[in-house]
């Protein structure tokens, strides 16, 4: 096995890890602010070392782009998620849409 | 990808497939029954793409894909219409005799 | 057992436990969480099964925009009538005994149809890539659904618009309800994430052509930029000149397909009958067409009704 692929499978190895951290802290937390954040934070290292896994396998710069552009796709997506679940309201002080019952 | 146990998929759609009409006829509420159906052609589109699968080595039959990508597109769109028909039939209906639970 | 056969197995498992919860789960709203999470897992089993096209469609179109219509639909219902408890119902197992020997006849007769089946066997892959250089398209799926089986697709279409009309016909949108007012995390990504999703979408408008791609996928890209849209509560101003240019946007895609399709039979060649220096050409035309068409009828879709006409305002409150 190559360097490269060892480095990968160990990145592969630790993402797991990640991973199964973040569903424990899913099923066995109480509350919702508290899982969410044992998943926001867990599950996104995971995806992480995943994308790094997977980028040391990448075959050009181009395939390399599209995995980090995807993992920085799912870290906004999942903050968003994250922020909107947990409550955020995010209230500006003045509001210029005219009907906006929100 | 290749060598994949299409005896077990044939299988696995055929279960969901059956899942599915079990659960139409499990509960009366619209949105059970939407999510029933939705099951059901998805038994239905693990069939058709396992059995495109069958020709072995790397080139799966592309007609049953192209009926699968109808099907998705077209499943959509009827889960739109019944849930819209859900919404208007109201939220109590079905034969339950306690008047308990809809 | 290898790995891969372990895969399998596991992929197998999923997705039967997922869809027993989908169907039995007490409470709605985790039925509905396995359901989007058995389009996740079926995403992944397309791959497996070599379809990275469908993988593409099912979880952009079967899981997400799904999903979201039907948590839109739960919470219209949660809104409409007072949350009715939960849980079994009384003598739930008796009367659903005959769905349950429904479900096991119907299992054991299509497995017995389907494993009699010859494996391997080759179904029509030879002959869809010995046409390949004549359809103007190098991916086999593209090439099935705009040139070999176009009619299909044309009618397909058809369906898309049909189903709009059906929602439009049936009720005015519902006012979505109010939620948590977007603050400026959710801008922040919206204004980034909706030209993201409609540059992607044209991008895998023009890959289909030649890699997993094509109109329907980006069309469900499209969608979903239509969905986050109404959901951010990003329209304004008046709907009123918006109507004539969603009209016009919904219709294009059926339209484009039937004028190229009569468009073909000018030289004594039958409908929708490309010419085969033309025909790239041609599919792209009527992919773009219908990738807008996609796109705002899955938008519409979500919307749930027809726009209110007039000069109210019909952004989301």
């Amino acid at each position: 096995m190559s360097p490269v692929d060892a480095l990968s499978t160990l990145l592969l190895a630790v993402s797991l890890f990640f991973f199964t951290a973040g569903t424990i802290g899913l099923v066995r937390l109480p509350d919702v602010h508290s899982r969410l954040h044992a998943l926001t934070k867990a599950d996104n290292v995971g995806l992480g070392c995943v994308v790094l896994a997977v980028l040391l396998q990448a075959s050009d710069w181009t395939e390399g782009f599209k995995l980090v552009l995807i993992w920085f796709l799912v870290l906004a997506a999942a903050t968003n998620v994250s922020f909107l679940i947990a409550g955020g309201t995010g209230k500006r002080d003045h509001d210029d849409r005219e009907g906006d019952g929100r | 990808m290749n060598g994949a146990p299409l005896e077990l998929f044939l299988l696995v759609g055929a279960a969901l497939f059956a899942c599915g009409a079990a659960g139409v006829f499990r509960d009366a509420e619209p949105l059970r029954r939407v999510i029933a159906v939705n099951i059901m052609g998805s038994g239905v589109f693990l069939l058709l793409v396992a059995i495109a699968a069958r020709g072995g080595g790397d080139r799966p039959d592309p007609v049953p894909h192209a009926m699968v990508l109808t099907g998705i597109v077209v499943a959509v769109c009827a889960t739109g219409v019944a849930l819209v028909l859900a919404d208007l039939s109201g939220g109590e209906e079905g034969d339950d005799d306690d008047g308990e639970r809809s | 057992m290898t790995i891969v056969q372990l895969f399998d197995a596991l992929l197998a498992l999923l997705l039967l436990w997922l869809a027993w919860r989908a169907v039995t789960d007490a409470v709605l709203f985790r039925a509905v969480v396995s359901f989007v999470a058995l389009g996740l897992v079926l995403a992944l089993t397309w791959f497996r099964l070599q379809a990275p096209d469908l993988a593409l469609a099912e979880a952009a179109v079967g899981s997400g925009l799904t999903g979201a219509l039907m948590l839109a639909a739960l919470r219209r219902r949660s809104d409409r009538s007072s949350p009715t408890p939960e849980g079994p119902v009384k003598g739930a197992a008796l009367r659903q005994l005959p769905g349950w020997v429904l479900a096991f006849v119907i299992f054991g007769a299509l497995s017995w149809a389907v494993l009699s089946l010859p494996i391997p066997a080759q179904g029509l892959t030879e002959e869809a890539h010995a046409s390949l250089e004549k359809s103007g398209v190098t991916n086999p799926v593209t090439a099935v659904l705009l040139n070999y089986r176009s009619y299909d697709t044309l009618l397909e279409i058809g369906v898309l618009l049909l189903a709009v009309v059906a929602v439009w016909s049936l009720r005015v949108a519902p006012r979505l309800r109010p939620g948590s007012p977007s603050g400026p995390l959710l801008e922040g990504l919206l204004r980034f994430l909706i030209p993201l999703l409609i540059i992607t979408g044209g991008y895998l408008l023009w890959i289909g052509a030649f890699a997993p791609g094509g109109a329907f996928q980006g069309g469900a890209l499209l969608g979903g930029a239509c969905v986050l849209v109404l959901l951010g509560g990003l329209t304004v101003g008046p709907m009123t000149g918006r109507i004539v240019l969603l009209r016009t946007g919904l219709w294009a895609g059926l339209a484009v397909f039937i004028a190229v399709g009569l468009g073909a039979m000018t030289s004594d060649r039958w409908f929708l009958e490309y010419p085969v220096e033309r025909a790239k050409l041609l599919i792209l035309l009527i992919e773009t067409a219908a990738l807008i068409s996609i796109g705002l009828t899955l938008g519409c879709l979500f919307y749930g009704g027809r726009p209110e006409s007039g000069s109210s305002d019909r952004s989301s409150p």
